[in-house]
């Protein structure tokens, strides 16, 4: 099978999407001719024309609140956010307008939008080109949330996204956007919202992450697997609604869980997926749910400074090590 | 300001004994709201439009059913002449599950797709950027339905409705922004809240036109309203539309609203758009007291109606509160 980027990755999505379905635009900060701040929609304009991938003015409220209108009319909007962290200015048209719609309606309307976010850190970005956003959104009722980590997932789960009738809050990974490089099929493979997929098999330890912290995740096993620890990872894919059956079997085998995410650590996801698996699974745990997260901390420029915070593979190594051995 | 008289847009006698049939049932309507807070039986999310039904029904009068309107959270006459029963309406206020939202929310918060009715959020303003998406999805059908968007001179100040009039103005989409100036936003007038004292001049920086008119005049606000529908109908984009009005009751049902002095209040009421309008379809000899009496009698049967429909309606099931989360 040809490899493409994951960058390339999301574009097929969008491309394929708008030709399967003209109720299907995008709508963003440079996303026309310029072809966005990251070269995601290059070529869209020119294929489909001013309005279907339409710059928007920097109102990020906006961009999500036209979206909203535009999809009570049935249409299929993909809100870009240049930046994940510039979300924050259209946090209310997401959390209080799209995530609660078809509650206050009665269930008699629904309101497909997909916002993409960039996010992550590893990118010499700083404090507002860095932020990972994602427990704001997993945290409101009414939202899903996705986060690709490969090539494949950023193709297929963006399609999910855009064919979901519910607001998806869908996460990709600046680090990844020419890192991860693999295998995409070309046409319709759609990777299901709400499904984790299994990395690296193994029986010791369980590893549940997502995004750019699945590579280092999956280098932390390799270097374990020659010190004779047999690690799971799981990449969560979705984070709303995540996967519990598919953390709960790997639980089954290893009785041990390493939650690894590069947002920060209080109220993250580890603090949930923890929290559950004790409520639940507190059986089949032998040793505590531990986490390896960014430190409750911004996101600082200095390479220096930022290598501190982020996890990494050798930070990984050392906890799952602690917790082989709990 | 204009003073009444019949502008460009005619309207029948018929037409004009309407639109005074609406003006009565929306005072009716919020006058037994208010009975029911008192009583208990409505518990809140109650913010009464007296005062300010002319603005309700000028601007919602003649509209087709494909056009949309975005109402604010004061706006409740505005579900009634775009095709909501009064029953539903009034179970929607006592949190029934016949109301539009089964109980979920009260005030405004849901709407209806079918019937072009958008319902907003608490935060005022929020409905003017989904209104600029609505009208652009009529500019790329090349429809040439229109978008009402309301809000308050208070919601004005929002980044919200100045990102929706800078979008819709760049674009020339179908929108009418209605900005009902009814001089407090909750406690705080106007002029310790802007810098100008139209809000219609605004437009300017937006690429379009801004009128202030009298919103207590229902034909002013109707004309004016129907000029800027045939505008956004012929793709000459937004029009701002100023009703300076004045709310009699509080922000709230509970909002005994002492910033504001007797006098003032007196003021306003001496400038009641209902009796005004009244007076003038009596000297044009449209109405007199049989079809006066018919439209009142007709008006307090919808009325009581309404509130036997909602009292007698089901409360949610208590499940209900955890479905509709996801489609």
């Amino acid at each position: 099978m040809r490899e493409i980027i994951y960058l390339e990755a999301i574009r097929e999505a969008l491309r394929e999407e708008m030709a399967r379905d003209p109720k299907v635009f995008v709508l963003g900060e440079d996303v026309g001719a310029y072809g966005g701040a990251f070269g995601i929609t290059k070529g869209l304009q020119e294929e489909f024309g001013e309005y279907r991938s339409l710059d928007m003015p920097i109102s990020e409220s906006c961009i999500i609140g036209v979206s909203v209108g535009a999809s009570l009319r049935g249409y299929r909007p993909v809100a870009e956010m240049q930046f994940g962290d510039f979300i924050t200015c259209g946090f209310d048209q997401i959390v209080n307008q799209a995530a609660t719609l078809r509650y206050r309606y009665g269930g008699r309307a629904s309101c497909p939008i997909v916002v993409r976010a960039p996010v992550g850190g590893n990118v010499a970005g700083g404090l507002y080109h860095s932020q990972n956003p994602e427990s704001w959104f997993v945290h409101r009722p009414g939202l899903k949330v996705v986060a690709p980590s490969t090539a494949w997932d950023a193709k297929g789960l963006l399609k999910a996204a855009i064919r979901d009738d519910n607001p998806v809050i869908y996460l990709e990974h600046k680090y990844l956007y020419r890192r991860a490089k693999g295998p995409v099929p070309e046409g319709d493979e759609i990777v299901p919202i709400g499904k984790a997929a299994v990395r690296r098999e193994g029986g010791q330890v369980t590893l549940v992450t997502y995004g750019a912290m699945v590579i280092a995740s999956l280098e932390a096993a390799d270097r374990l697997a020659k010190e004779g620890v047999d690690v799971e990872v799981i990449d969560l894919r979705t984070l709303s609604p995540w996967d519990k059956e598919a953390v709960f079997a790997s639980l089954e085998k290893t009785n041990r869980l390493l939650v690894v995410h590069e947002d920060v650590k209080t109220l993250g996801l580890g603090a949930e997926i923890s929290a559950v698996v004790m409520e639940e699974r507190f059986e089949s745990l032998d040793a505590p749910v531990m986490r390896v997260t960014y430190p409750d901390a911004h996101c600082p420029f200095s390479a220096v400074l930022e290598q501190h915070n982020l996890p990494n593979a050798d930070k990984i190594v050392e906890a799952v090590q602690a917790l082989a051995r709990y | 300001m204009p003073s009444i008289k019949r502008h460009k847009f005619k309207l029948t006698d018929e037409q004009l004994l309407e639109m005074l049939y609406w003006l009565k049932l929306i005072r009716a309507f919020d006058e037994r709201l208010s009975i029911l807070v008192r009583q208990g039986r409505v518990r809140s999310g109650v913010y009464s439009s007296i005062g300010q039904e002319a603005i309700v029904v000028g601007t919602c009068f003649g509209l087709h059913k494909e056009d949309y309107i975005c109402p604010l959270h004061r706006d409740l006459g505005t579900f009634l002449m775009k095709g909501v029963s009064p029953g539903v309406m009034m179970a929607q206020m006592y949190a029934k599950a016949t109301g539009l939202s089964k109980g979920r929310d009260s005030a405004l918060h849901s709407g209806v797709s079918e019937l072009g009715i958008f319902g907003n959020t608490s935060m005022l303003g929020a409905n003017t950027p989904v209104a600029a998406g609505l009208a652009l999805t009529y500019k790329l059908e090349g429809r040439d339905n229109v978008v009402i968007a309301y809000f308050g001179e208070g919601a004005s100040n929002t980044g919200d409705v100045h990102e929706a009039m800078n979008f819709a103005g760049t674009h020339k989409l179908p929108v009418v922004f209605v900005c009902e100036n009814n001089v407090y936003s909750y406690s705080v007038p106007i002029e310790k809240s802007m810098a100008i004292e139209d809000v219609a001049d605004r437009a300017e920086g937006y690429g379009f036109d801004g009128v202030a008119i009298n919103g207590n005049d229902v034909l002013a606000v109707y004309q004016a309203t129907q000029g800027a529908i045939a505008r956004a109908r012929a793709g000459d984009g937004p029009t701002l539309i100023e009703c300076k009005t004045y709310r009699w009751h509080g922000h709230s049902e509970h909002d005994p609203a002492f910033y504001r002095t007797d006098e003032e209040l007196a003021m306003w009421k001496s400038r009641d758009p209902l009796p005004t309008f009244t007076t003038y379809l009596r000297s044009r000899e449209v109405l007199d007291d049989t079809k006066l009496l018919e439209i009142e009698t007709r008006v307090r049967q919808e009325i009581d109606a309404a509130v036997t429909f909602a009292e007698d309606s089901p409360h949610p099931e208590p499940g209900e509160a955890v479905t509709d989360l996801y489609a």
